[in-house]
């Protein structure tokens, strides 16, 4: 079989799964798990084969249209790159380790087979997004990430968190994809095709005419997939749903859906100054806001979350400064790590029965109970604050190499503003990444108290898993950094001495800190009770895990938030950890903003139907109902009434035809 | 005979049957009123029928013919207006045309009020 053809089948096998496992979920429920698996990891072969196939080399490019359309045509195009087959890889192996891990994780749910149906269509959406040539094929894949976001992010719809988080996940993603989708139109209607090849080549001959708007439509749909400010209020909300397919959100798919997107085209991105300077910014306030707000949150995934929203900040930050190459290795790395952390926490939300770090600060002994889920998640609790050697140092410091770089002005069509800009907020996530990483770490594993119960050994599955994601994490940013520039744009990823010492040393500062105020604090722990675990701690991991999410509101007043003073995240930052829990309010702004005016143009809307529109239509109604009243009291029931009447129509017809015939 | 004679013979009895279709009570005479009727038309087709025959403006005596269809019609329809009377009757323990007002407007106890209606319409004819 050629490339094209091993690429081609690369994203349809996983959709096969997906239709296969839904439609045979209910009749034949041993087919499940192997069509669950199999797919992907086929996918996941097929992709490495078909990155060795590329090798960095000339692109892979083949296109073919199914029908003109009349106007700009849409076509069926593979446009493989080092990027491209790279990011496949990426996807297809966090894909398949979260669907090994779903088999454990969800292994009492009757709805397991539906879930893994719709994994599988997720992971073939996002590699369609990244095989995909053309950009409505893209946008094809694109929005069925979306729709599979909402449907995984609402598995636990019993409670309603999730369902709430499920329509947030979808409205505030649609809200970005409609600019998103004008933007395109506009994009293709200066290039004349939707071919990403055209679209490029067009850039590089100065062909676009609105450089600035269609960079910014872009950015808006590029926003809400990668979650960032402003529209990354769905993210921490999102962590409503089970934990591998946070796991999936996060790592591989749908967030790293945006970044690609803005890789992939960033020509069209840098043919303005402005669109960088916002896409600089936008990936700064991200960057430092969720590192604040990550440092204040309880639940152990809402942590995480937020760090995702910060990493996906460092690479919007590589991109803003011209850097792709940069920020795809910050992709990759940061998927194997984060998608472990995600796993790993799961492992730990079912072993402590609670999602809550008050409450596991509380324990002791956690660390002994899931040594395999301990063990891993430091490795890439190490790598994700950017501590040498784990692959997160060099994927950093290649980004903030770029920003500095940047700054210089060396950097063709990259402002140096945004180089500072990028710079500066990088520095300062460093240290709060560090920070939240060191909590996190603390918190979980350090706890002191009663002791965690046992509920046995975690399933194989699942703590295999962990320990495969381990590797990459631990090892993939040393070796690769050296080789991936050949797959890239061929700038140079290695770390520099300034960043590196400056970002190693603002790490270390921001874990140290916690570290100090933890020996502070953690006196007060024992002070200050607090618990609350699932009622069924010995059920499969994803019913502890759903009714730990149902616990915590009732049980601390908020699903972000415990009051819990021996918090080390509290005593650094002060009067403002109130604010940071809470996502410093911004859900709240959009509810006032726009929620509050929606609903109430709804209500308006619907005054106006029922008040004002069906007046008139009843008034309308009135005469006829009138003399339909007065028509209905003839109909009495007797028939010779009627015969009678009968007649005197006759008779007064016969009459009238005489008088006519004779011509009275 | 003049067809001034057969005219008003037939129009009497019209006369007579409509006053019974629209004045009687018992369904039993309404029908048989409605026979009337339907053979004064027929007497009607029968004499006109002559009387053109003599002005040899029709010679296929299709007047007579209607006449036979007319009577053929009228036997089964007397037999069904009969079967249906005597449903009526067994059903509802009357004929009397006054009473079955179903279709009235404001009628509006269908199936449920049926039982109680007929049980006070036997109970009205038991007092009478």
């Amino acid at each position: 079989m050629t490339t094209t053809t091993l690429a081609v089948l690369v994203p349809l096998l996983p959709f096969l799964g997906a239709v296969t496992g839904l439609l045979l979920g209910r009749t034949a429920p041993g087919f499940v798990r192997p069509l669950a698996v199999l797919p992907t990891l086929a996918a996941l072969a097929l992709a490495c084969t078909v990155a060795v196939d590329q090798g960095g080399g000339r692109a892979i490019e083949t296109h073919t249209e199914l029908t003109p359309t009349g106007s700009v045509p849409i076509e069926l195009a593979l446009y493989i790159d080092g990027f491209a087959a790279l990011v496949a890889v990426l996807v297809a192996f966090v894909a398949t380790c979260v669907q090994i891990y779903s088999t454990g994780y969800l292994r009492d749910d009757p709805r397991y087979p539906s879930y893994a149906a719709l994994v599988s269509l997720f992971t073939s959406a996002m590699l369609l997004v990244v095989y995909s040539g053309d950009l409505i094929v893209l946008l094809v894949g694109w929005e069925v990430m979306g729709i599979c976001s909402y449907f995984l992010v609402g598995h636990y719809w019993e409670t309603p968190e999730a369902r709430a988080a499920s329509i947030k996940a979808f409205l505030v993603t649609k809200l970005g994809d409609v600019p998103f989708l004008i933007g395109l139109f506009a994009l293709a209607t200066d290039a004349g095709s939707f071919r990403v090849t055209t679209v490029l080549s067009t850039v590089a001959h100065g062909g676009l005419h609105h450089p600035a708007l269609v960079g910014l439509l872009l950015l808006c749909g590029v926003a809400g997939k990668s979650a960032q400010f402003p529209l990354h209020t769905w993210l921490p909300d999102a962590m409503a749903g089970p934990t591998p397919v946070s796991a999936l959100i996060h790592a591989a798919t749908m967030v790293a859906a945006g970044v690609y997107f803005v890789a992939r085209l960033l020509p069209v991105f840098e043919a303005s100054a402005a669109v960088m300077v916002v896409l600089a910014v936008m990936g700064a306030v991200t960057m430092v806001g969720s590192g604040l707000a990550a440092l204040a949150q309880d639940d152990i995934k809402r942590v995480l979350a937020y760090s995702t929203i910060g990493q996906l900040g460092y690479m919007t930050g590589a991109l803003a400064v011209g850097d792709r190459g940069a920020a795809v290795f910050h992709l990759l790395s940061h998927g194997a790590f984060k998608a472990l952390l995600f796993l790993a926490a799961g492992v730990v939300i079912h072993a402590a029965g609670t999602n809550s770090l008050a409450v596991m600060s509380r324990t002791s002994g956690l660390r002994d109970r899931v040594p395999d889920a301990y063990w891993t998640m430091t490795v890439a609790l190490l790598a994700l604050a950017a501590i040498p050697p784990f692959s997160g140092f060099f994927s950093k410091e290649s980004v903030l190499g770029a920003a500095e770089h940047a700054t210089t002005g060396h950097a063709e069509h990259v402002p140096g503003s945004a180089g500072w800009i990028v710079l500066v907020a990088g520095l300062v996530t460093a240290l709060l990444t560090a920070a939240y990483a060191t909590r996190l770490w603390l918190l979980a594993f350090r706890g002191q108290g009663a002791e965690a119960p046992d509920h046995g050994r975690q399933p194989l599955s699942m703590t295999v898993v962990l320990w495969v994601l381990a590797v990459p994490s631990l090892a993939f940013g040393g070796f690769a950094y050296r080789s991936l520039p050949g797959w890239f744009d061929g700038r140079a990823l290695a770390p520099t001495l300034t960043t590196s010492v400056l970002g190693t040393g603002l790490a270390l500062i921001g874990g140290l800190l916690i570290y100090g105020a933890w020996l502070r604090t953690r006196t007060a722990a024992a002070r200050v009770p607090l618990g609350a675990v699932a009622a069924h701690p010995e059920g499969d991991a994803a019913l502890v895990e759903a009714e730990a999410i149902a616990a915590h509101a009732p049980a601390f007043g908020d699903v972000a938030y415990a009051p819990d003073p021996a918090d080390p995240g509290r005593a650094l930052l002060g009067p403002l950890h109130r604010h940071a829990a809470e996502g410093f309010h911004l859900d709240a702004l959009y509810d006032v903003l726009f929620v509050r005016p929606v609903l109430a143009a709804a209500s308006l809307v619907r005054f106006l139907d029922r008040e004002v529109v069906d007046t008139y239509v009843r008034g309308a109604g009135a005469l006829p109902r009138l003399l339909g009243a007065a028509v209905r009291r003839a109909q009495t029931g007797n028939v010779q009434t009627y015969v009678s009447a009968l007649l005197a129509g006759t008779v007064v017809l016969a009459v009238a035809v005489l008088l006519v015939a004779t011509g009275a | 005979m003049h067809l001034a004679d057969p005219a008003v013979l037939s129009a009497l009895l019209f006369c007579t049957g409509l006053y019974g279709v629209l004045a009687r009570r018992n369904a039993i005479l309404v029908l048989m009123s409605v026979e009337l009727m339907l053979n004064a038309v027929n007497l009607n087709l029968v004499a006109f029928d002559v009387w053109l025959s003599k002005a040899a403006r029709d010679t296929l005596h299709s007047g007579q013919a209607l006449t036979l269809f007319t009577i053929a019609i009228a036997a089964a329809e007397i037999g069904i207006g009969l079967a249906i009377v005597l449903a009526v009757h067994r059903n509802r323990g009357t004929a009397d045309i006054d009473r079955l007002r179903d279709t009235a407007e404001g009628h509006e106890d269908g199936t449920a009020g049926t039982p109680t209606d007929a049980a006070a319409d036997e109970k009205a004819e038991a007092t009478a």
